[in-house]
Order: C-alpha cells, then structure tokens, then sequence
C-alpha cells in the first residue's frame, strides 16, 4: 500500500475539521499523520478514527518547525524521505498553501494547490481554474505527489486506523532567509474565514461599519465567521482580511448567506464553491438571485435580526 | 536599483471561458489584462524607482499576444519589458520559474524582483517560490505592506485569521504583491503613448535553452463549474420567509 503524509493543523490542541477532510481524500492508503507543536497523544483519538496508521510528532534538531516555514519545509522534505511517502497532502490555508509552495520549490517537486478532489493514486487533482468559472483536472507527473486541498471541499468521514504514535526529529537547519520580527495578532476570537464551515458576509447594503455587529451577532449562533464584499471594504466597512471575492479569499463552507450584496462575477470568484448559497437582498433584481440556491428578496436590517432571533 | 516585476498576461476576470476540446479555451474573442495581483506590483516598484531611482523591467512568460500586457504595465511606469514566448497559455509552474529566472539571468539579475501573490488564471500560486528557489533567495508571498532600506526589506503579510507577520529580509528578495500594498494607478494618455514606444525584448523558451515539453504537470481537462440556474425564492412576511429558511437549511440541506 502507498504511503501518504498528511500535514494535521491543529488549533487550542485539537486537529482542525478541515484536516480531518484532507484524510479522507487519502483514504485507501496508509496514512501518515504529521504534527507539528500539538501533543500527538492528545490527538491520536480522532486522527486514528479518521484513518491515521501512524501519527508523527516531526520536529528538527535546527529549531523549532512551528516558528520559520522555510525550516518546517526542510523538516517535511526530510519526512517524505524519512517514511518513503508517495504523496503528501495539506490544507491550503494561508500557512498551508505558503508552506506546501515553499515545500515543493525546496523539492523541485510539482505541487497542485487548493484541490477540490483528488486521486491520490492516479495523481490527479480538480482544481479551480480562472477565478472559479472553470475546473482544470491536472496529471501530476512525480515520485511525490504533494497537493493542498481547499477547506471544507471534501467532507470527512471516519475510516478507523491503528494510530500509532511516533516522533521523527529532521536533521536540518533553518535556511536563515527570513527573520519573523512581529506577529501582529488580528481578532483572534473569530473563526477563520478561509475554514468557517458557515460564513455571513455583508456587502454595500450594510451601510457602516458598525453594522456588522448585526452579522456578527447572528454568526456567533451560528458558529459563523463574518465576511465583507469587495464594495464593502472599498467603502472602508469592513478590513481587507474580511474580503470575499477576487482581490480577497477563496472560500467553500457548506453554507454561505450573503446579505445585501450584489453577486459581481468577482464575488462569485471567491464563494462558487460552497455547499449552499443564500442571498438576501432587497432588490429583487439583484445578479446574486441568478446564481444561488435560495432568495430573500427584503432589507438585510429586517431579515437579519429575526434570523438571529429564531436560530 | 534594478527591479524586475513578474507580469502574467490572462483573460479579464469579467470574460466569459469558451472550452474548446477537451483542455482547451478559445482565446481569441476574449480580452485579456494585466493579472490583477501584479498590479500591485509593478505600482510598488514604480513607486520605489520614482523615490530612489532605479529601473523597472517587466518580465512575463506567454503567448506572443502577451505584448499588449507588457505595454500596459509600460504604460504604469516601467521602463522596458522581456517576453519569453511560449505556445500555451498554461505552462506549468516549474517550466515558467526556471524561464523567468533565464531571462532575468540574461538581462542582468535585479535587486529587487515582484509578482503578484497569484495568477487568476490557473491559480497555482506557486511560480514566486519556485523562481527564489532558483535563485535562492528569500521569499514573502500576500504582502500588503512593504519598505526598502539600504540592503533589507521589512515586509508585512496576512498570515490567517486576520494575523499578520512582520517579516524582514537581505535583497535580493521575492515579493509577492497584494491588494492593501498600493492603489495601483490608472495610466494617463500621454503615459499610454509613451509605453508604445518602449523596448520589449523577445526571446522564446527555446532560446533559453527551455523544453516546453519537459513540463510535470499536465492540464487534462477543463470543464465549466455548474451554474445554480436561479435561487428557489423563499416569500412570506419576514418571519414566515426565516421560519422557511432555516427549516429548508436544517431539514433540507442539513447546513446548519
């Protein structure tokens, strides 16, 4: 059987759910679970019911792995040696995108980034092409098969493994190319936007930036991250970080409400993906209408407070 | 300073993509731009050269219709372009680093080089790394705020979340540009006529001494994403239209 690495995220000491989803993309193969600063024994319960076989603590003699992504790449690299894997798989969120392009240049390996599927065996991978409008199946020619799977895309099922726990310390250094001198904290009590599993997002139509106290209200029932349009940041409602669209994130939760925004091209490039689209908006004539799964044609400041109400 | 800025030539997000085949779009109706993303770039750099001086080479890897993206980013500042030519609009992402760095190897190697954090085409977000890779030298990707000093460069990126790092670096560096770094400018008649008249240097990937076919990864099918064919409105009064909602949510769909 193949051996496949997958890089587990981990957030307050517990594997992320979109970790648990680029599991079961490998699942058929033997899975090889790699931590990085989590405590694998508190995570060996849920990574072995997800198909681990072993789960790996990887650190480096050079330093720690969580602290520089070019030393973590070196670690990852001697990893794939390490345990002989044919494919190595991760999140593509902004440290794991980063980290996997950082990984493959390293390797002069191929790397397909933010996959929507993928066959592990066949080095095969769907992916986004041209700003969401299309899907490209790309064929990976390489001993290694490293890919990044877009939150959420693929929902994870349980498929019980031995998990065995392990350490592997690389030898390896920390190239030295990049001196991190500040980590600026932003909300850190927010969801994530790229790997909500439900996302709100407020466009033109909320008017201010206080406003989004109304979404953020009916998020926290919800267990919902907060996102903005692209007119909306423009207009200096909402932070850059809070952007949906082209210019912003790319995101795919089972379920995305969006509240008084008009439905440009350019927001779908960002959100076409999900699972669900709702759109409430008080123009019924609204693009958003054409292109989503259900409509609420009515003012956001009506419709909002009483979905939070009823939640 | 010398600051060379990595320019991907691709369909204006707002087109519509006609397959052709079975990986294949028709490029001929469709209007084509500046990727959005490098942009920022070539503005940065512009802004740096205005400030220390400098020269700003555009360079990018595409088709022969690529030109006409060259005399954009011209038209926003910079001073000449290079166009390796390739046959494809989808050169894989290893083929087109180790292009960009044989290019940049054979004009004289910047100071400085950009790109946009990524291509709204194949959405690789790879090429940056791989071209400092070639180099070796350090690379920062989704920066949103930059400053050159002497031989360093401090650069600030959202890390997710909403976290950003504060991260500095020895020139020569990578910087992979995003949207918070700049406004981008809107180029001028005048500037435009001018650009038309600046030097872009042609050479083909042959010429460089690279195989197009050697490539790792190959594009075997496009297909459109499926369109939603229209929201199932929910009416009612207010409570009627959210009682529905959440209950197709829940029931229906099990979202929530």
């Amino acid at each position: 059987m193949a051996r496949t690495g997958i890089l587990i995220e981990t957030e307050n000491g517990t594997v992320k759910d979109t970790s648990l989803g680029v599991m079961t993309a490998a699942q058929g193969q033997e899975i090889i679970a790699l931590v990085t600063g989590a405590d694998p024994s508190a995570l060996k319960d849920k990574l072995a019911e997800y198909g681990a076989a072993k789960i790996v603590k990887l650190s480096a003699s050079g330093g720690d792995v969580t602290a520089s992504p070019d030393l973590l790449a070196e670690a990852l690299a001697a990893a794939v040696r390490e345990f002989d894997l044919t494919a190595l798989l991760g999140t593509a969120s902004a440290a794991g995108k980063d980290l996997f392009a950082r990984l493959a240049a390293a390797m002069d390996l191929p790397l397909v980034s933010d996959c929507v599927a993928l066959d592990v065996e066949a080095k095969t991978a769907k992916k986004s092409h041209f700003s969401g409008k299309t899907f490209a199946t790309l064929k990976v020619d390489a001993n290694v098969f490293l890919a990044t799977v877009r939150p959420n895309a693929i929902e994870a099922k349980p498929a019980p493994a031995a998990g065995e726990t392990a350490e592997f310390s690389a030898d390896v250094t920390d190239p030295g190319k990049l001196v991190i001198k500040e980590v600026k904290k932003g909300d850190s009590d927010k969801i994530d936007l790229t790997e909500a599993p439900i996302i709100i997002t407020g466009g033109r139509a909320i008017k201010a930036a206080e406003n989004y106290k109304m979404l953020e209200d009916c998020a926290a029932k919800m267990g919902a991250a907060v996102g903005a349009s692209r007119a909306a940041v423009d207009a200096g409602y909402a932070p850059h970080s809070m952007q949906v669209g082209q210019t912003g994130k790319t995101v795919s939760p089972r379920l995305y409400i969006a509240c008084g925004v008009s439905g440009a091209v350019q927001h779908f490039a960002g959100m076409k993906t999900s699972k669900v689209i709702v759109a409430i908006n008080e123009d019924k004539d609204a693009p958003i209408f054409a292109k989503c799964d259900y409509g609420i044609v009515g003012d956001i400041f009506e419709v909002v407070p009483v979905l939070t109400e009823k939640l | 300073m010398k600051i060379c800025v990595c320019v991907k030539h691709v369909p204006d997000t707002a087109a519509t993509i006609k397959i052709e085949g079975d990986a294949g779009f028709k490029d001929s109706e469709i209007k084509f731009v500046v990727n959005p993303y490098d942009e920022y770039g070539i503005e940065e750099a512009v802004k740096l050269a205005e400030k220390n001086g400098g020269e700003v080479v555009i360079v990018t890897v595409g088709k022969p219709e690529a030109d006409a993206t060259i005399r954009s980013a011209l038209a926003m500042g910079a001073e000449r372009g290079i166009l390796v030519t390739t046959d494809s609009q989808f050169l894989d992402a290893t083929l087109t680093a180790k292009a960009l760095k044989a290019a940049m190897e054979k004009d004289g190697l910047p100071d400085l080089i950009f790109t946009g954090k990524g291509s709204v085409d194949s959405e690789t977000f790879q090429t940056q790394y791989r071209l400092a890779g070639y180099l070796g030298v350090p690379v920062v990707n989704e920066v949103s705020k930059l400053t050159v000093d002497g031989g360093n460069a401090v650069a600030e990126l959202e890390v997710g979340g909403g976290d950003k790092q504060v991260i500095e670096m020895k020139l020569p560096c990578v910087i992979g540009a995003t949207k918070g770094l700049n406004e981008p400018r809107y180029p001028k008649f005048p500037d435009i006529m001018k650009a038309k008249k600046k030097k872009i240097d042609q050479m083909s990937l042959a010429d460089l001494g690279i195989d197009a076919a050697a490539r790792a990864v190959t594009l075997e099918k496009l297909e459109p994403v499926p369109e939603r064919s229209g929201a199932k409105m929910i009416e009612g009064s207010v409570e009627e239209q959210v009682t529905e909602l959440i209950r197709v949510l829940k029931e229906d769909e099990k979202v929530l």
